[in-house]
């Protein structure tokens, strides 16, 4: 997907579904550091503004441009949803605003063809979960799937690359555990299958 | 050779911009209670005293009320102190914040905007500073995260300068919680332009002294004979040292652009507003989103800029004027409310253009209260609406409200 894609003034917006615990927010932080890394010199990175609790829907948002970012407002179109938790489809309306020909990643083990998801956008799915457990990135019974959806939304997207993906969260994590959650991010990339268009 | 370490460009929120600018400016006491948006100021900077990386008294409080006591007892013995609140933590040390300006301490509060309570709302407007805005501290409004820290580093050389506290304003969530690329200054580069603090007047246990005694209504003489100023007179100073603070503000921003490469426009800033017959005023992250706005207009045809207030206290009367000589409409865009009246900063406008003959018409919209967002069409459409009342003869209009859903 090219950066101008369905987006306004050449701003992308994203915005990830999950449960609270596992990562949503800090997944769009971990982006809007790998973007900034691959030459998006505006980047934004929001969580929905509310109070959060364990286990509850929760989202963030993120904007990426070329140019410094001068909005701040919540984004309403984004060109990319990724869901870290498939039950939240429908519970969060997911998909709401999701553009035309955006992509909508979600951690699931179906093919995309067999989600039950309509709408015009084109659809990438990565078993995520399976994919963290391997890798036992497990934190008190939670799998934490967030930074493998990093990489099944590098797949998709292309909007930014591994490398930076990588740095981002060395960056964040001690060495071993960003080793771990790198190649969970890793091995999604390489595990994401892209369907076009809705069932 | 020893090589000069370069400033890094992080990507975090507006808390941990604050956190890291105080940090920098190397405070030497924080006194805080942590209040949501507020709470990762406090939780930064607790981590930096406690793992060695800024050495300060770091005072657990049981309240905001104390939180400022703490901070006023500090700064009076010499010290470099730092606070910072939201709403109704604001709101809890208000007894202390008109001490704090009456007795002159140069002391530096984050404000982090949040609506107050009732009904409760841990969300976004500006109705906390803007209810302190008479005590005589200094106000400055960040648009972004990047202005955050570099106001906060500002605000010390202001504060030391003319002796008067300064209270850092943002906009909670929108930028406290919003991650964002930030420079982030070198150590260095902040020991060069912000020497250590060399207090004015110090308590000192070996020159023991009573001060801010109840002050009669007159000047009377003290124990030795000299005459000392009473309450009006000392109030007097306050206000001239508010007015000068003005010059003061625009030398430090200019200063500052000088060592760290970027300034943000002294007591106002401007977009696209040079020839503009239609401006845009506001203060904090709603002036920014108020340019993408800007850009819309144009695009549609109509001459706008943005004319932002950066800082309010003590307030841009001349940038303001001078600024909107040309303009024939001036729209104001408040995230608070005088309530029985209208938005501050609209209030504040209209006065400061008032008795200038012809000047243009100000229309003011009330936008954004407890966490409503605002969008930029949003700000577009408010204004055409305004254009178009100019232009039908209407030059006075009620406050207008933004989305509010009725």
């Amino acid at each position: 997907m090219s950066v101008d894609i369905g987006s306004l003034k050449g701003i992308v917006e994203i915005r990830w579904h999950g449960r609270g615990g596992q990562g949503a927010i800090s997944s769009a932080q971990l982006l809007a550091r790998a973007a900034f890394d691959d030459g998006f010199q505006g980047v934004t990175s929001a969580p929905t503004f509310g109070a959060e609790r364990r286990g509850a829907p929760v989202s963030a948002s993120n904007r990426l441009s070329r140019e410094p970012l001068r909005t701040f407002s919540q984004i309403e179109h984004p060109s990319a949803v990724i869901v870290l938790d498939d039950t939240l489809l429908e519970v969060a309306d997911a998909t709401k605003g999701l553009i035309e020909d955006g992509w909508l990643v979600i951690n699931s083990p179906l093919d995309p063809a067999a989600v039950e998801c309509s709408g015009s956008f084109r659809i990438a799915t990565a078993d995520a979960t399976r994919i963290a457990q391997e890798l036992d990135l497990v934190v008190a019974g939670s799998v934490i799937v967030n930074t493998a959806m990093l990489g099944a939304f590098a797949r998709a997207t292309e909007l930014v690359t591994l490398e930076s993906v990588e740095r981002a969260i060395a960056e964040k994590f001690p060495a071993e555990l960003a080793r771990r959650n790198f190649e969970a991010a890793r091995r999604t990339y390489e595990r994401t299958k892209l369907a076009t268009g809705g069932s | 050779m020893a090589t000069v370490q370069q400033p890094e460009t992080s990507i975090i929120t507006g808390n941990e911009a604050m956190a890291l600018g105080a940090k920098l400016c190397r405070v030497q006491v924080i006194a805080a209670y942590p209040i949501t948006p507020q709470s990762q100021v406090t939780e930064n900077l607790s981590g930096f005293v406690e793992s060695g990386q800024l050495e300060a008294e770091y005072v657990t409080v049981e309240s905001e009320h104390s939180a400022l006591s703490v901070c006023i007892g500090a700064s009076t013995v010499g010290a470099r102190a730092f606070t910072a609140t939201s709403a109704n933590g604001l709101a809890y040390m208000c007894e202390l914040i008109h001490w704090a300006a009456g007795a002159r301490l140069p002391l530096v509060m984050g404000c982090v905007n949040r609506a107050m309570a009732a009904p409760w709302s841990v969300l976004n407007d500006q109705q906390d500073s803007m209810s302190q805005r008479d005590a005589g501290w200094i106000q400055i409004y960040a648009r972004n995260n990047q202005e955050i820290i570099d106001n906060l580093i500002q605000a010390y050389k202001i504060a030391e300068s003319v002796h008067v506290p300064v209270m850092v304003c943002y906009d909670g969530y929108i930028l406290s919680h919003t991650v964002m690329p930030v420079e982030v200054p070198t150590a260095e580069q902040v020991d060069a332009f912000l020497p250590s603090y060399t207090p004015h007047t110090i308590l000192d246990p070996a020159d023991p002294r009573n001060i801010n005694q109840v002050t009669l209504a007159d000047p009377r003489a003290n124990e030795v004979g000299e005459t000392c100023h009473g309450y009006m007179e000392l109030r007097y100073q306050l206000q001239e040292a508010l007015g000068n603070a003005r010059a003061r503000a625009v030398e430090v921003d200019e200063e500052y652009g000088r060592h760290f490469g970027r300034s943000w426009g002294g007591m106002t800033w401007g977009y696209k507003n040079e020839d503009a017959d239609v401006l845009l005023v506001a203060a904090g992250s709603i002036a920014s989103e108020a340019t993408v706005a800007v850009d819309a207009l144009r695009e549609a045809g109509c001459k706008a800029g943005v004319l932002a207030v950066r800082v309010y206290r003590p307030f841009p009367e001349r940038e303001l004027l001078e600024g909107t000589r040309n303009a024939k409409l001036v729209v104001v865009f408040d995230k608070s409310l005088s309530y029985g009246y209208q938005g501050p900063i609209c209030a504040d406008v209209k006065a400061a253009l008032y008795g200038t003959g012809g000047g243009p018409a100000v229309h003011g919209y009330i936008a954004g209260l407890g966490g409503r967002d605002v969008k930029t069409r949003e700000l577009v459409e408010a204004t055409q609406e305004s254009v178009r009342r100019v232009e039908a003869g209407e030059t006075h209009k009620e406050t207008g409200w933004i989305n509010c859903q009725f």
